[in-house]
């Protein structure tokens, strides 16, 4: 253009050509300005299984009286995250990350980059928050072994009995015909069939154990189907423990015990 | 070919593009070719209407056809595909092309690219300042557009305009650092396309019935003159142009061999002057009678007409001087004579006897060069709309019709002047011009294109004659407006004669010519002066690259600066609060990054006493200040801080 401008003498030519010239430079420096000066801080990651895809939330703070439009994050190569935020407005966003293998999930290095304004230039700057996210293990879905009458389940059967009825739930696959709830599920018949719960040692308690898997096998792969035997026996409502070389975890259940089941088993070196 | 979906196009930013293209191609419609202009439009149309309906754009096998035809039919119209027309009609037809493939960003910001293109090319047409408005205006449109196309759906049109707006601001001081330091070459760098200086109006190498009054019928600007000493009386400019002397019985030609240096006696003194030229493609400088202190590159064409030696294709400013009494080849070269006494045998039968009746009857050249004037001083009538003349014009016009602009007096006279035997020949020019007492220019219109005569006296050379100022003496020392009935085809501009209408545009001329002069007229030589005023003289370009880099830098430093400097604007208790715990830190008290104010009051109470109830003020007040309900306690805290 401005070859153009100067052989056909173009005044205004000139003028348009260093215009734009002059556009790139300060675009360049709003690029920069886009980034500047945002605040970004670290929020905590809910573990998930190995394959699934892990979230690492940040919250991006902008304290500018102007928006700041076309941020994009990559954690992954090829995943980004682009998000805005408006003026003196923070968002929070999830970058995600495919986790692979159990254990504990660092955030690589994140490019923060954006081309807003005007597209000729990228500002990147690289973001090292020490975030982490627990990977559990991936489940191998395989049949529960057989109960086993265990040293602590004595203990139990003396605190209370079958016939300590302790309520309802809603019927999941795994529970037996002859706890449903028969006459107490007829009268809703929208809803699923209802079992009846009962608290105390008669309910069958389950000591996963990893003698029980086959010791052919990887030891991955054993604590895969442990893990797979260990979401089975939380689905079915069972009591259940762990029992692993030097490491035993008395048996329980509900959410807490369910994580931290699962954490022993994200964090067990064979 | 698949698009990521993070550079789709979002639907809402396909409008800008429509708005764009709309506004960078629509004024090409007043000179392009009116089916380019209808293409141009469908294309457009076409494209808005498929966006609004929703509905799939049209598949290659549609497109291609389409940019084939549009392509052909440029090849026919301007005969090529490059070149300037060419080449802007190419623009505008991918430009709308474009809009029917709109998938991706990467297609959007090519249609932004080749808008900033298409902004370009209006200067080869324009460069008023009515069109560098326009265009500023459009620059705006297409960087908001940019804008809005990286900003992606979440942004607002208003802040897309507004950034652009405040991008283009700061880019304004770049721009005009690099138009006052850039180096300037004048172009042109290589051949220019046939067609680069098409349609500039101007006096033409012929003269013929109605070549001049169509051209006064335009109201464009020929020259600006503006002479360094006082305005000569208006009946003495004769801006003298091409000289005719062959004849064929309708056109007038220039001759085309070499001729003699003129020989000119100056009579007085010279005066001085500067002339800013208007392209008009040809090579005369219509220099004010007689010049002589001639810019370089230019000479005396043997006729006393100042050319140079290249066309004025662009607006050129020449200095140049001129001798308003002169004699100029009181001695000429026998062949000039006979060729300036020749006419075309069988023509004009009437109007040559008269002419042997006069030079029959032995009357000095001086007398038969008044009768003729005297005839036309009798009937005739000076006007912009004669009739047509056929073959015999001359006698026509002098024996029956008797109405005719400068051209038929001009051509009847020379024709009288030959036949009684007093060589005689046409000179083209302007003759006057309209001052403009605002700025001092004078400023020469094509509506005063004129044609008078010049006859060769023994002893006295070629003299000028104007028989235009026997017919209408007002033509001459006023000017066209005035020297025509009312209501004859001149342009508005020259015939509003009303008082307020002429100061308007006198204002409006001296704008337009500060900014020819100032803006467009910026050129190497304007450079150079410029610098040295500011005490740099002699700069090459490698001091001037070292100067513009500085001052880009400094602008950049200033920018960053601004950049680095925004805070944000912050609450002014925490300020307030802040400036409490930098007190108390002097004082050796240090408040942890968790400690509430309170916490610290508390704190202060069990370390250093003297001190606990001015914190507790301090902390009590900064918490009503900040979460308080009330809205005017920040003056509590400052007294208290002020008791620390």
């Amino acid at each position: 253009m401005l070859i153009g401008a100067i052989n056909y003498n173009l005044a205004l030519g000139h003028a348009l050509v260093f215009m734009l010239a002059g556009l790139g430079i300060v675009g360049m420096i709003h690029t920069f300005r886009n980034l500047y000066g945002l605040v970004i801080t670290a929020g905590r990651c809910e573990p998930v299984f190995a394959g699934e895809t892990a979230h690492f939330p940040l919250t991006l703070e902008n304290e500018r009286s102007t928006p700041r439009l076309a941020l994009e994050l990559e954690a992954e190569a090829g995943n980004p995250v682009t998000t805005s935020i408006a003026t003196q407005n923070s968002v929070k966003i999830n970058l995600p990350l495919t986790a692979t293998q159990r254990g504990w999930l660092e955030l690589p290095r994140v490019r923060l980059s954006t081309r807003y304004p005007v597209g000729l230039f990228v500002a990147w700057a690289y973001l090292q928050p020490a975030m982490r996210c627990l990977i559990y293990p991936r489940p191998i879905a395989s049949p529960l072994p057989a109960t086993m009458p265990s040293a602590t389940n004595g203990e139990h059967h003396g605190d209370g009995g079958q016939e300590d009825f302790a309520g309802f739930r809603e019927r999941q696959a795994a529970d037996s015909p002859r706890h449903v709830a028969w006459k107490a599920s007829a009268k809703n018949t929208e809803r699923p069939l209802l079992i009846k719960q009962f608290a105390g040692g008669s309910q069958t308690e389950l000591m996963l154990d990893w003698q029980q898997t086959d010791p052919a096998l990887a030891d991955e792969t054993r604590i895969a189907i442990l893990t797979g035997w260990l979401l089975a026996a939380d689905a079915a409502g069972l009591h259940y423990g762990l029992n692993l070389p030097h490491l035993k975890l008395q048996p329980g259940s509900g959410e807490p015990h369910r994580r931290h089941c699962l954490e022993t088993l994200a964090l067990f070196q064979p | 070919m698949s698009t990521p979906a993070s550079e789709a196009l979002d639907r809402h930013a396909t409008p800008w593009l429509f708005a764009t293209a709309l506004a960078t191609t629509a004024p090409h419609m007043l000179h392009q070719p009116l089916w380019l202009s209808a293409l141009a439009g469908l294309l457009l149309f076409w494209a808005t209407w498929l966006w609004w309906r929703d509905q799939r754009l049209p598949g290659r096998w549609i497109l291609l056809p389409l940019v084939g035809a549009g392509c052909a039919g440029i090849l026919i119209e301007f005969h090529t595909l490059f070149g300037r027309d060419a080449g802007v009609a190419m623009l505008v037809i991918f430009m709308t092309m474009k809009l029917l493939e709109l998938k991706s960003r990467r297609d959007a910001v090519v249609v932004v690219t080749l808008a900033y293109f298409l902004l370009l090319t209006h200067y080869f047409y324009s460069q008023s300042i009515l069109t560098g408005l326009w265009l500023l205006a459009c620059l705006w449109l297409v960087t908001g557009t940019l804008i809005r196309l990286h900003g992606g759906p979440t942004s607002t049109p208003r802040n897309s305009l507004r950034y652009a707006a405040l991008l283009c601001l700061q880019a304004a001081p770049f721009m005009l650092a690099l138009y006052l330091l850039f180096p300037r070459i004048s172009g042109p760098l290589w051949g220019l396309p046939s067609d680069a200086h098409a349609g500039m109006t101007g006096l033409s190498e012929t003269m013929s019935p109605g070549s001049i009054s169509r051209l006064a019928q335009s109201a464009d600007i020929a020259f600006r003159i503006r002479f360094d000493g006082p305005l000569p009386p208006k009946q003495m400019l004769y801006w003298r142009g091409p000289v005719m002397d062959t004849f064929d019985g309708t056109t007038w030609r220039r001759h085309e061999g070499r001729l003699p240096p003129e020989h000119v006696e100056n009579l007085s003194p010279p005066i001085s002057y500067e002339t800013t030229l208007e392209a008009h493609n040809q090579h005369w400088l219509l220099a004010l009678e007689a010049p002589n202190g001639l810019p370089p590159e230019s000479a005396l064409n043997g006729t006393l007409t100042a050319t140079a030696r290249r066309a004025i294709t662009e607006r050129q400013r020449f200095r140049l001087s001129a001798t308003l009494e002169y004699r100029f080849n009181s001695a000429e070269d026998p062949l000039v004579i006979r060729r300036n006494l020749a006419l075309p045998d069988a023509l004009n039968p009437k109007t040559r006897s008269l002419a042997r009746q006069w030079q029959a009857s032995g009357s000095a050249q001086k007398a038969i060069i008044d009768k003729a004037l005297t005839l036309f001083a009798s009937d005739f009538t000076y006007t912009l709309q004669p009739p047509l003349l056929g073959q015999n014009g001359i006698d026509e016009f002098l024996f029956q019709s008797r109405r005719g602009f400068c051209e038929h007096y001009a051509a009847a006279f020379v024709v009288l002047m030959r036949a009684a035997g007093i060589p005689a020949r046409v000179v083209g020019g302007y003759q006057g011009g309209e001052y403009n007492p605002l700025d001092g220019y004078l400023v020469v219109r094509q509506s005063d294109a004129h044609a008078w005569a010049e006859v060769w006296l023994d002893g006295q050379g070629w003299v000028r004659v104007d028989p235009t100022a026997a017919v209408s003496p007002s033509r001459i020392e006023t000017g066209i407006a005035d020297a025509l009935p009312f209501g004859e085809p001149l342009p508005a501009l020259v015939q509003w004669r009303a008082e307020w209408i002429r100061g308007l545009r006198y204002r409006w001329e001296a704008i337009n010519n500060t900014w020819n002069q100032r803006v467009l007229g910026y050129d190497p030589q304007r450079q150079r002066e410029l610098l040295s005023r500011l005490g740099l003289a002699n700069t090459d370009w490698r001091s001037l690259a070292t100067m513009l880099g500085i001052v880009c830098a400094l602008l950049v430093a200033a920018m960053m600066a601004w950049t680095l400097y925004q805070r944000p604007a912050q609450d002014p208790v925490l300020r307030l609060w802040h400036k409490a715990l930098r007190q108390l830190s002097r004082r050796q008290v240090d408040c942890a990054p968790w400690e509430t104010p309170l916490a610290l009051a508390r704190r202060v109470r069990e370390q250093r006493p003297e001190l606990a109830d001015a914190v507790l003020n301090v902390a009590k007040a900064y918490l009503q200040a900040r979460y308080g309900r009330s809205d005017n306690n920040l003056k509590t805290l400052r007294e208290a801080i002020a008791q620390l």
